[in-house]
Parts: structure tokens; sequence; C-alpha cells
């Protein structure tokens, strides 16, 4: 097990700089998941930890040591790939086992690893099969077992779940989670899926651009996200943006009405950001902001309904109880409450507070 | 008359098109000019000397007798082995460097590489025959001629084999050699343990190319061997014919014995001369 910590970290193909010397301390035994965008520079903050990638500028740490000039079977890490690259000679074991194929362990104590390993992964019945044979899950799961087989300083996971449909990603996010807390090992993670981000990682690191724009617990980016690509990328449906000024310290929203909040020093045009849970059809509480809008559509889920309405020239997305579900063209009436709306300075985006 | 076998005529009818039969014809008659040579030459090979211009296809009286009698002649067997012996060890030594050049112009950057690929590409552009004498000065400065490594030398390698083998490495995905690299596997490993397997039916019909091409090599062998103990199958069939008289109820028995494990092969493994052929957009 190990810390990583990335100093001044850059990545450059020629004049271009994929990543801009990027700053980040990994803890020993954390889940650290990086999300972004195609082409933040996330995979490629990965491949250089993984060592796939020579580092450009600035120092990777592992375990203490810089790592810049070593060869990847030198860092004592284990990764798993998207589309699993668990080859399709061998059988199940053999895959299993070739995470060990540098080891100087007898051959009977790499069976062990392997049938221990194949245990823990519920595939002990699929050892002698080939990976033609096996489901997306449980290739998936080979792909691991060969990660931990090694006993590695840490994994790193390239968007592991992508190629898996929508139950099985959560199921396996879910075993990735528990995989976690039984070894205890350094996870770093990439994805490009929030819901992914927010439900596996102990750390989240946003990235954009080729930077790390806010670094945090899950609930923290959550709560408190410093700009509006964080507050947007970050929970589903992505947050709702709302023109709007402040002005003598009180703001107004077209086709909205503003009561009762406190509101951070500010001056001038602001972003008003609304997460779609806190904006509740048919409520009408004392404090916040209260608007009513034209049903664009309407998505019911079962256990709650979101509803697409117009508000002036706004879009926004509203939840409803799961057995509400206006029709399309009604109007209907919407609030959200005091501390639930998200204050952003129009021009530059970072964030100024909550009202 | 059923409903089925209204069906059955019309589909009958279907399939019976003058387009069709036009490419039936043209097939039939190209698969008939193929075929014509070798029914002769097995044909010749059961005549005796007196028949051998008595054009039957049929021989009026079949006999053994010429297998028998090339069989028996030692240097057949010598010429046989040499053949094996060539075609084998340059097919083995075309697998293994056609495949490691072609896996790292496919997977690995570097200064000149487009530049190597075009160089060894432009070499296919040349003949064989502008290519002899360059190659028997050569053997004859360094003391090849006349010897297995001189038969070899211009085949250990091919441009050809190259090309094939680069096309099918860039189909491998990078996570493979990726996931082996950061396995701690060398770079040797990985080729080896990793990329190969997944080209298999790229390397059978790069063997399979290179095994026929010397198999049935003639000019060659026949301009750098001057001793009957190295000649090579066809260099040696057609040395029947330099003797006092054109045996050719021998050269085509010797012949016949040869087309056998070109056949052989061919039939074991003809789906991946399918698969090579359609992938390089060429011939062997």
């Amino acid at each position: 097990m190990a810390k990583i910590e990335l100093q001044g970290l850059v990545k450059a193909y020629g004049n271009t700089r994929a990543v801009h010397g990027i700053d980040l301390t990994i803890e020993d035994g954390e889940f650290v998941v990086f999300v972004g965008p195609s082409g933040c520079g996330k995979s490629t903050t990965l491949r250089m930890i993984a060592g796939l990638e020579d580092i450009s500028g600035g120092k990777l740490l592992i375990g203490d040591e810089v790592v810049n000039q070593r060869e990847p079977k030198q860092r004592n890490i284990a990764m798993v790939f998207q589309n699993y690259a668990i080859y399709p000679h061998m059988t199940v074991g053999q895959n299993i086992g070739f995470g060990l194929y540098t080891s100087k362990l007898s051959k009977a104590e790499k069976q062990q690893r392997i049938q221990e390993t194949g245990k823990i992964l519920g595939l002990e019945k699929l050892l002698d099969r080939r990976p033609a044979a096996l489901s997306g899950g449980q290739r998936q799961r080979v792909a691991i077992g060969r990660a931990m087989v090694r006993n590695p300083a840490a994994f790193l996971f390239d968007e592991p779940l992508s190629n898996l449909d929508a139950q099985l990603r959560s199921q396996m996010r879910m075993e990735i989670k528990s995989l976690h807390r039984r070894l205890g090992t350094t996870i770093v993670y990439v994805t490009h899926d929030q819901v992914e981000a927010m439900t596996m990682a102990d750390k989240i690191v946003v990235m954009r651009d080729g930077n790390i724009l806010q670094v945090g617990s899950p609930t923290d980016l959550y709560e408190n996200p410093v700009d509006v690509f964080t507050a947007r990328f970050i929970g589903s449906p992505s947050m709702n943006m709302i023109e709007g000024t402040v002005s003598g310290g009180k703001l107004a929203v077209e086709g909205a009405s503003i009561s009762g909040l406190t509101l951070p020093a500010h001056e001038g045009k602001t972003l008003v950001g609304i997460r779609p849970h806190d904006l509740v059809v048919g409520e009408a509480g004392e404090a916040g902001l209260s608007a009513s809008g034209t049903v664009e559509a309407v998505e019911p889920l079962g256990s709650e309904t979101l509803v697409h309405l117009s508000v002036g020239k706004a879009q926004l997305i509203a939840t409803a109880p799961g057995r509400v579900v206006p029709a399309i063209g009604s109007t209907v009436s919407v609030h959200a409450g005091a501390g639930s709306l998200y204050l952003f300075d129009a021009v530059s985006e970072k964030a100024l507070g909550r009202a | 008359m059923t409903m089925a076998s209204t069906k059955e005529l019309a589909a009958n009818s279907r399939d019976i098109r003058p387009g069709r039969i036009i490419a039936w014809t043209l097939l039939l008659i190209g698969g008939l000019i193929m075929i014509t040579p070798l029914l002769f030459m097995f044909s010749t090979s059961l005549k005796t000397s007196g028949q051998v211009y008595d054009l039957r296809l049929i021989p009026a009286a079949p006999t053994l007798d010429n297998y028998i009698k090339v069989l028996g002649d030692g240097r057949f067997m010598q010429w046989f082995l040499n053949s094996t012996f060539i075609a084998v060890t340059v097919t083995l030594s075309n697998v293994f460097f056609d495949s490691l050049v072609g896996y790292t112009l496919a997977k690995f950057e570097f200064r000149g590489r487009y530049f190597i690929f075009l160089a060894i590409l432009s070499t296919l552009m040349i003949p064989t025959e502008m290519l002899v004498i360059p190659w028997y000065l050569m053997s004859s400065q360094l003391g090849w001629l006349n010897s297995y490594w001189g038969i070899m030398f211009p085949g250990m390698m091919t441009a050809f084999g190259t090309f094939l083998m680069k096309q099918f490495f860039e189909g491998v995905p990078n996570d493979f050699l990726e996931a082996a690299r950061v396995d701690g596997l060398n770079e040797f490993t990985i080729w080896w343990k990793i990329a190969m397997p997944m080209v298999v039916p790229a390397i059978s019909a790069l063997a399979i190319f290179t095994f026929l091409g010397n198999w049935t090599a003639f000019f060659w062998p026949l301009i750098v061997t001057t001793s009957k103990e190295l000649y090579t199958l066809p260099v040696g069939i057609s040395s029947f014919s330099a003797e006092a008289s054109i045996q050719w109820e021998l050269i085509m028995t010797g012949a016949a014995i040869g087309t056998i494990p070109t056949l052989l092969v061919f039939l074991a493994l003809q789906r991946y001369i399918v698969r090579g052929v359609m992938l390089a957009g060429l011939k062997g």
C-alpha cells in the first residue's frame, strides 16, 4: 500500500499541454476518483501514474519515492483497462495468473493465489474457461483478479465499467467498493460518469482542460461546488442555471419571485443554480424562490417525476412526487427553499455562496 | 400442386438467373483451364515413356513404375529433403523476423518509422529478376554459392511478410500490450506471449505463402547451386530433362509427388489463405 503524490505534474505533446501542472495527494488506502468530460486529462494523468506515459514536468511520488523515470513494472501498481484487456488465448486462471508472471513465487503458491483470487471474485468455477465464454461482468472480474493477484501498492482503474449495461454497472460499482473495503488498497479510478464518482469515491477530483477544478468528498462537491462547471457536472440531473442580478442586496430573476434570502456579498450579474431535487413542483414555501412555468416534458421515474418546464427564457428541471405527473402544456408552480440556491459570478463562474 | 412446391419452384427459378449462369460457366472454364495441366501431370506420371505423347487423359495401360523408379532414386529423396529443409527454415525465419519488424512498425513510435516502412514497401516493386545479379555477386563474394544458406538468404525476411504482419498487429488493441507492460513483462515477451497469439491467422497466412513460395522456387535455387546434392525439388526434377533425353514421365511423376505437400498445406489451412489475401489485398 502506498501514498501517491502528484507535484506539478505536466504532460505535453509537442507544444500542446494535456495536463497543466497538477498537485494532488492520494492518501494510503484512499479511493480517489478522477472525473471530468472527455479530453480533460484524467486518463492521461492515470497513465502517467501507471508509467504508460512519460511525465513532461513535475514529480510523481509513490510511497514517498520519486518514480518519474521508473518503468511501469517497477512501480508495483496494477491497472484495469476499459476493454478489460484479458487475453483471449488464455483461460480465466491463466489470465489471473498472468499478473504473477514476473513473480518469484513457486508454482504451487501461484496456483494458490489464483484460487484465492478466483474465490474472492466468484470465479472459482470459471477458471478453466476462455474469456469468450464469459459475460461482460465476469470479464471485468477477471481483469480485476489479474490486478488483485499481485498484491499491488495501488490499483488504477481506467473507465472500467463503461462497457457494461446499467444494471451490471451498478452491481460492479458496489463490488469494487466492497473489494476496496476488504483489501484497503489505494485506488485511483477514472470515469466520466459522475454517478460512479459519487457512489464510490472517498475523494473526487474534478478535472477540466488539464486542470484540477476541485478536490473533495462527494458530499462536499455536491454541497459546495467551487464553480459552475463542477456544480453542473456533479449531480444528476444537472443543476439548473438561471441568470439573475444582485442589486442592493436583492436578487432578481426573470419570471420568479424571491424572498427571505440572505445573500452573499456581491453586486451585478449572477448565475443562480438550483438542483432539480431542490426545485419542487406545487410546494409553496415562505422563503426562497418561487416560479410558475409551462410543462414541456415529463419523465416519470416511479419514485419521482422529473418535470421539464420553461420559466421565462430559462429551461428548468423540477421534481414532483412519483404519482404526480403534470400534463404537458399545463402551468405548474415550483419552489426552491432557502439555502438551496447556489450563486455564481456570471463572468468568472466562480461560486459566491449559497442563499 | 401444393403451396410448398410452388414456392420451391419460384425459389429455384429465382436462383437460375442469366447472370448466375454466365458466372458459373466462366468459373467452370477457369477451373478447367487451371486443372487440366495438373490432370495431365498425374496422367503422364502413370504412363510409360512410349505413351507420353499419346494425349489421352486416362492412360491406356496405367503403371506405377515411374513412382517406384523416382522414389527409389536416392537423389529424388535428397531433393525432397532439401526442399523441405529450405522451405521450413525460410518459413520459420519469415514468421519470426517479419512479425518482429511488423510489430515494431505497428506499435512503437520512433523517428523515421514511416520512412523505414516506405523503404521496406518499395522493395516490393523490384522484380526478382533484377535482384538475381546482385544476389549472385554477393553470394559469390561471401562464399555462399552452392550452399543451403546461399539458396535461403534472399527470402529469410520479406517486405510482403512485414507488410502483412504490420497490418495485422495494428488491429491488436494497445490495452493488451499496456496491461502486460504494467504486469511487468519486457517488450520481447509482450510480443511473443501476447501479441503473437492474437495474430495467429496472419501468421498462418504468412507461413503458407512463404512455404508455397519456397517449395516451388526454381529460378534462384537453379542459379545458386551447381552441386546436384543441393538441388531443390523443382531444380532436381527439371534436371531429368537435361539428361540424355527428356523423360517427361519421370518429370511429371516428380512434380506429382512434389505437389502433395503443397496440397496438404493448402487443404489444412485454406481458410487462413483466404483471410490473408483479403487482408493484404495481394496474392502471395
